[in-house]
């Protein structure tokens, strides 16, 4: 298991930066907001973990059609089924999943705080929707294996993926706006709303990877 | 469990009046053969005759109409002591040979030969730290071959092995296979070119039925 994390890793820093193009396109959601929304600085203030958020999760989309993808063109899906005598595949699935989220959803994260600030967020604004993008992108990975599965065999799931995931996905984006919200605005709790994405991280973390397993199973390569 | 069974005197795979069809349509039915540690088969046939869908069956890729797939002595599924190689290398171009081999020893678990004493059967140890995606095709497919040694997997189910494989290359995976039997292992090969292993049985597929 800590082979497959290690090698996808491996890929997904040495074939063309699939991290740094969702930090890119992240860049971009946000970059653009201010000039949509126009020069009215305390709304920006306000609305900034919501856009975050939409931009996080629109980017988190983005590469996970591949998830699968890459192995089923090259045989190495097959290595992966073949092993599940000895290591189930729903733990294979989610070692890729962490491996994934280490590759595209980290960046995203770690660059959340730096584009508060083109919205004019305060600080403990950021630091709340950072921690709760923290805690919430995982979920995202763990569904989006569910849609990448039932997808691997289609030339352009990309696009069918994030349409399948985003239902799944919207009440991640619930709670962890709801969370980031609750650390500024007075009288909105932010533990409550926060422990709840805690939660459907774990819970997706089971059910994505046993879902995808079952799924993959089923592909006629 | 894998270690045990390369070598036990009662290795067998037994494929019992095999059917499997694909999109509704039958692709071959009454499939059956007995091998016994030592043994090998080659699947000849055209193209389309189902040699692919016959190896795919065998390991476990796809449901099974009718009959049944065993291994002896455990009676375990064939996939738990077997290597499934088909005519995609399962190697990533991005890394070199060396990593992606490592890989496969690190995940296919119950190592045996090292990296390099597995290159070296195939002739390829001078490219060793080359970038997969850098190498010749038939340079891949002797690196893909390569991986039935890092683990202990009594059981090679091999398609097309040769595709891709100069003259020298052939010869030398005949030989490979040759002391695989030898050892006591079992090995399928599905090929529409001959491959000239002494003792293997042969099994013929015809044009598939319309």
């Amino acid at each position: 298991m800590i082979a497959l994390i290690l090698r996808d890793i491996r890929l997904g820093v040495r074939s063309g930066g699939s991290g740094l193009i969702g930090v890119l396109f992240f860049l971009s959601v946000v970059a653009v907001t201010p000039f949509a929304i126009g020069p009215n600085l305390n709304l920006l203030a306000q609305i900034g973990p919501a856009i975050l958020w939409i931009g996080a999760l629109l980017a988190s989309l983005l590469g996970l059609d591949r998830l699968f993808q890459i192995d089923l063109e090259d045989g190495s899906l097959d290595v992966l089924v073949l092993a599940r005598h000895d290591q189930p595949l729903a733990l294979t699935v989610f070692a890729k999943c962490v491996a994934h989220w280490l590759i595209t959803g980290l960046p995203l994260v770690i660059a959340a705080p730096l584009f508060g600030i083109l919205l004019n967020m305060p600080l403990e604004a950021t630091a709340a929707t950072t921690a709760t993008l923290l805690v919430g992108t995982p979920a995202i990975t763990f569904i989006g294996a569910m849609g990448a599965s039932v997808t691997a065999t289609l030339p352009r799931g990309g696009l069918l993926v994030s349409v399948i995931v985003l239902p799944f996905v919207i009440p991640v984006l619930i709670f962890g706006v709801q969370a980031a919200l609750g650390a500024t605005v007075a009288g909105t709790p932010f533990l409550q709303p926060f422990l709840f994405l805690s939660a459907m991280t774990l819970f997706f973390s089971v059910l994505g990877p046993l879902a995808a397993s079952f799924a993959l199973r089923q592909l006629e390569g | 469990m894998l270690i045990g069974a390369m070598g036990s005197d009662d290795l067998r795979l037994v494929v019992e009046d095999l059917a499997v069809s694909r999109g509704g349509r039958a692709i071959f039915e009454g499939v059956s053969f007995d091998l016994s540690k030592g043994q090998g088969l080659i699947v000849y046939g055209p193209n389309g005759a189902g040699k692919s869908t016959l190896l795919r069956a065998i390991a476990g890729f796809l449901p099974i109409d009718h009959g049944s797939v065993s291994v002896s002595p455990k009676g375990e599924p064939v996939w738990s002591c077997m290597h499934y190689l088909n005519t995609l290398n399962a190697m990533k171009t991005a890394l070199s040979v060396a990593e992606n081999l490592r890989f496969h020893q690190q995940f296919g678990g119950a190592p045996a030969l090292a990296v390099e004493a597995a290159l070296e059967k195939v002739d390829l140890l001078h490219v060793l730290e080359n970038r997969f995606g850098d190498l010749s095709t038939g340079q891949r497919r002797r690196v893909a071959l390569a991986r039935l040694f890092l683990n202990h997997r009594p059981v090679w189910i091999v398609d097309e092995p040769t595709s891709g494989l100069d003259k020298a290359s052939e010869t030398t995976f005949a030989q490979i296979m040759g002391e695989h039997l030898h050892d006591g292992g079992i090995v399928v090969a599905a090929t529409h070119l001959p491959i000239d292993v002494p003792g293997m049985k042969s099994l013929r597929f015809e044009e598939a039925p319309v």
